[in-house]
C-alpha cells in the first residue's frame, strides 16, 4: 500500500475521467532536469560559438567559461533520463541497438556527437597549446596530467597554434548546427507526439531551441559573475552589458514564439482546446502564468528593458543582472515543467485531470534530480581549477 | 554547328536522364522511407488479428478486466489495465459523465437520476494493435514491435522502461509494470492464441460482446461483423489504423 501512496492520494483527488493506466504519471521531475540539463548546454555552448564566429569581442572574457560550463553539463545530460529507466541497466541498448524510428533512440547519436565531436575538440584544440605549457611549467603528477591531457601533441611552433586556431574555429562553426540540433532534437521528442495534443505541435523543436539558447545564456551569464566574484576580479561590465543584450533579444524571440503557438491553439480552438484551457488555468496557472511567463519573462524583459533606455549604476546593474539570470533560470526550468509535467495531467480521453506532487521524502526522483543539477556546478569547479581561462595565453590571432 | 550541338544536347539529354533514372533505382534501393513507418500489413496469407465489441451487448460487469488481471499477472491495484470498462452517461444538458471505477471491477453506479439521462452505455477498452502503432514507432529499443499477426508486443527481457511508448499510446492503453520496470500491455493473450485457445477476455465475456478474429480471412465471424454493422475505431483522425472496431461507437467516447 505505501509504495502506490502518492497514488491513490491521486487516485482520490481525480479531476473528471482519466484512463486508469494515466494515474500514475510515468515522466516525473527527473524528465522535468532532462531538457533543462540539455537546454543550458545548448546555450551555452551557442553563446560560445557567438565569440568566435561572429568576433563578438565583449564576449571573449566567457569563452571558456561557456565552453566548460556546457561540457559540465553535457556529462550529466544523460542522467536523469538513464536513472529514470524502469531498467537503468539496459540504457547501453539504445546505442547498440538502437531503433530508427524513435526519437530517443537518435537522441543517443545526436548527444555522442555533440559530446566527442564537438565539445570535447573545441575545448581540447583551444587548450592544447596552454596545456603543452602548463605541462612544463608543473611539477610531478600534475605535468603528466597535462601531458596526458595533451595527447602528446607538444608542438608549441606558432605553425602549430594557427593550426589549433583554425580547426578549433571550424569545429565552432559545424559546432552551431550540432547545438541547435541537440536542443531541437529535444524538442522533436515530445513535438513528435501525435497522441499529446499539449506537446504535438511543429512549434516544439524551435521553441525548445530558443529557450535553450535563453537559459544557457543566463547561466553563462550567473556563472561569470560569481566566478569573477569569487576570484576577486573585476567584473568586465561591457562584457555583462553585452550578454544581456542577447538575452534580451533571445527572449523576446522566445517568447514570441511561445505565444504564437498559445495563440495558434485558442484560435484554433481543436477538439483539445477545452481541456488544455481548463489545464492551463488551473493546474498550470502558477507555474505557467506566475513562473514561467511572469518570472521567466516578463520581470526579466521589464527589467533589461528599462535598463536600456535608462543605464543604472554599475553597482545596481551587477544586482539587477544576477536577479535576471536567475529569474530566466528559474523561468525556464517551469517552461520544462509545464512541458513535461502539464502534458500528463490531463487524460488523452479529454475527460479529466490527474495530480502530480513532488514527493520530496520518500521518492528518489526528487533527490536524484537535485543531485543531477548540483554535479555539474562541481564538475565545473574542478574543470576551471584544472584548466583555468584566466592563466591562459592569448590567442594569437 | 547548330546540328552539331543538337546531337550533343541530345547526348547529354540521354546521358542525364540515365544519370537520374540510375540514381531513382539507387535511392529506392536504399528506401530511405522505410524506416518512417513503424510496421506495414505483411503481404503474406498469414493471420492478420482484429478486435470487435458490440457496445450493445455490454452490461458492465467487467469480467473482462478481472479475468485479464488473474490471466496475465497484472497488478491487481487500480492503476495498472491491460483492459477495462468505462461507462458513459449523457445527461439531457448534454454533459458527458465517464467512470470507470477500478477499470469496473468494483460494480458502476449510476449517480444521475434516469430523468435526467440522455443515454448511457458501456464501452470496453484495450489495445487497438493498431496497424501503425504509435507505441512501437517510439520504442527506443526495438523491444516494443509488432507480431506477423498484427498484435502489439512488448519484449519484456529487452525492455529499458523509459515510458516513451507510455505517452505515445493515444489510448492510454499502456502501463509501466512496477514489480519489472518495464512497459507492460494487451498482448491478446498471445500466448493463448498460440495454442489455439481464445483470449482470457473474450472467454469471460457472458454476453458476447467481444469477438476478434483474423482480417485476411473473408468469412471469418469478425469479417462479417464489420461488414454487416456500422463501426468505427477510437481517434481515427490519428491515422493509428486501429483494429478494435466498435458498433455504433458514440461520438462522445475518446
Amino acid at each position: 500500500m505505501n509504495k502506490y501512496e502518492s497514488l491513490y492520494e491521486a487516485l482520490a483527488n481525480l479531476d473528471g475521467y482519466i484512463y486508469p493506466n494515466e494515474i500514475a504519471l510515468n515522466w516525473d521531475l527527473l524528465i522535468v532536469m532532462y531538457p533543462y540539463i540539455t537546454g543550458l548546454v545548448a546555450g551555452a555552448f551557442i553563446l560560445a560559438s557567438l565569440n568566435r564566429v561572429f568576433a563578438i569581442k565583449a564576449l571573449r572574457p566567457t569563452y571558456e567559461i561557456s565552453l566548460l560550463t556546457a561540457l559540465s553539463f553535457m556529462l550529466v545530460a544523460t542522467m536523469p533520463l538513464i536513472t529514470h529507466l524502469g531498467q537503468p541497466w539496459r540504457f547501453y541498448e539504445m546505442l547498440v541497438t538502437p531503433h530508427l524510428t524513435s526519437a530517443m533512440a537518435i537522441f543517443g547519436f545526436v548527444y555522442l556527437w555533440y559530446l566527442m565531436v564537438v565539445l570535447l575538440l573545441e575545448i581540447w584544440f583551444d587548450y592544447r597549446y596552454d596545456m603543452v605549457i602548463w605541462s612544463k611549467q608543473k611539477k610531478g603528477f600534475m605535468s603528466f596530467v597535462y601531458k596526458v591531457l595533451t595527447l602528446w601533441v607538444l608542438d608549441t611552433s606558432p605553425q602549430s597554434r594557427r593550426t589549433d586556431e583554425k580547426i578549433g574555429y571550424f569545429i565552432t562553426v559545424v559546432g552551431i548546427p550540432s547545438a541547435f540540433l541537440l536542443h531541437g532534437y529535444v524538442g522533436f521528442i515530445f513535438g513528435s507526439i501525435k497522441a499529446n495534443p499539449w506537446w504535438s505541435t511543429v512549434m516544439m523543436p524551435v521553441i525548445f531551441l530558443f529557450s535553450a539558447m535563453v537559459s544557457g545564456i543566463a547561466l553563462v551569464m550567473f556563472i561569470y559573475m560569481v566566478v569573477t566574484y569569487l576570484r576577486k576580479q573585476k567584473i568586465d561590465m561591457n562584457t555583462v552589458d553585452t550578454i544581456s543584450k542577447y538575452l534580451f533579444y533571445i527572449l523576446i524571440i522566445d517568447f514570441s514564439l511561445e505565444s504564437l503557438d498559445q495563440i495558434h491553439r485558442i484560435y484554433e480552438a481543436d477538439e483539445s482546446f477545452d481541456i488544455l484551457k481548463i489545464l492551463v488555468h488551473g493546474k498550470l496557472f502558477f507555474t505557467f502564468f506566475i513562473m514561467q511567463i511572469g518570472v521567466g519573462v516578463i520581470i526579466p524583459l521589464l527589467t533589461m528593458g528599462t535598463m536600456m533606455i535608462k543605464k543604472p549604476r554599475e553597482k545596481i546593474r551587477k544586482i539587477l543582472y544576477l536577479i535576471i539570470s536567475i529569474c530566466v533560470l528559474v523561468g525556464i526550468f517551469y517552461m520544462r515543467w509545464n512541458v513535461v509535467i502539464g502534458g500528463q495531467l490531463f487524460s488523452k480521453s479529454f475527460y479529466g485531470f490527474t495530480s502530480y506532487k513532488v514527493d520530496m521524502i520518500s521518492g528518489s526522483g526528487f533527490w536524484l534530480s537535485l543531485l543531477w543539477f548540483i554535479i555539474p556546478f562541481f564538475i565545473l569547479a574542478f574543470l576551471l581549477w584544472l584548466l583555468p581561462p584566466w592563466k591562459k595565453k592569448e590567442s594569437i590571432h | 554547328m547548330a546540328i552539331k550541338k543538337e546531337n550533343f544536347s541530345r547526348r547529354d539529354f540521354i546521358k542525364n536522364s540515365s544519370m537520374f533514372a540510375g540514381g531513382v533505382v539507387l535511392v529506392s534501393l536504399l528506401n530511405p522511407l522505410k524506416v518512417v513507418y513503424a510496421t506495414k500489413k505483411p503481404k503474406g496469407k498469414g493471420k492478420w488479428y482484429g478486435i470487435a465489441i458490440d457496445i450493445e451487448k455490454c452490461i458492465g460487469c467487467a469480467n473482462c478486466a478481472r479475468s485479464c488481471k488473474a490471466e496475465n499477472g497484472v497488478p491487481n491495484e487500480p492503476f495498472f489495465f491491460r483492459n477495462w470498462v468505462e461507462q458513459y452517461t449523457i445527461t439531457n444538458d448534454d454533459e458527458v459523465k465517464v467512470s470507470s471505477p477500478n477499470g469496473g471491477i468494483d460494480g458502476f453506479t449510476q449517480p444521475v437520476s434516469d430523468d435526467e439521462i440522455y443515454k448511457t452505455f458501456f464501452v470496453p477498452k484495450m489495445c487497438n494493435h493498431c496497424a501503425i502503432s504509435p507505441c512501437t514507432q517510439v520504442c527506443p529499443v526495438g523491444a516494443s514491435f509488432e507480431s506477423p499477426e498484427g498484435i502489439a508486443l512488448v519484449d519484456k527481457s529487452y525492455c529499458i522502461g523509459c515510458g516513451y511508448c507510455v505517452q505515445a499510446c493515444p489510448y492510454g492503453c499502456r502501463y509501466i509494470d512496477p514489480a519489472q520496470g518495464v512497459a507492460d500491455k494487451c498482448t491478446l493473450c498471445y500466448h493463448r492464441l498460440e495454442k489455439d485457445l481464445d483470449p482470457a477476455c473474450m472467454m469471460a465475456c457472458p454476453t458476447g460482446a467481444r469477438i476478434y478474429g483474423d482480417l485476411n480471412d473473408k468469412t471469418s465471424e469478425l469479417y462479417l461483423f464489420i461488414k454487416e454493422n456500422n463501426c468505427a475505431v477510437l481517434k481515427p483522425q490519428l491515422n493509428t489504423k486501429s483494429k478494435l472496431y466498435y458498433k455504433d461507437l458514440s461520438q462522445e467516447v475518446h
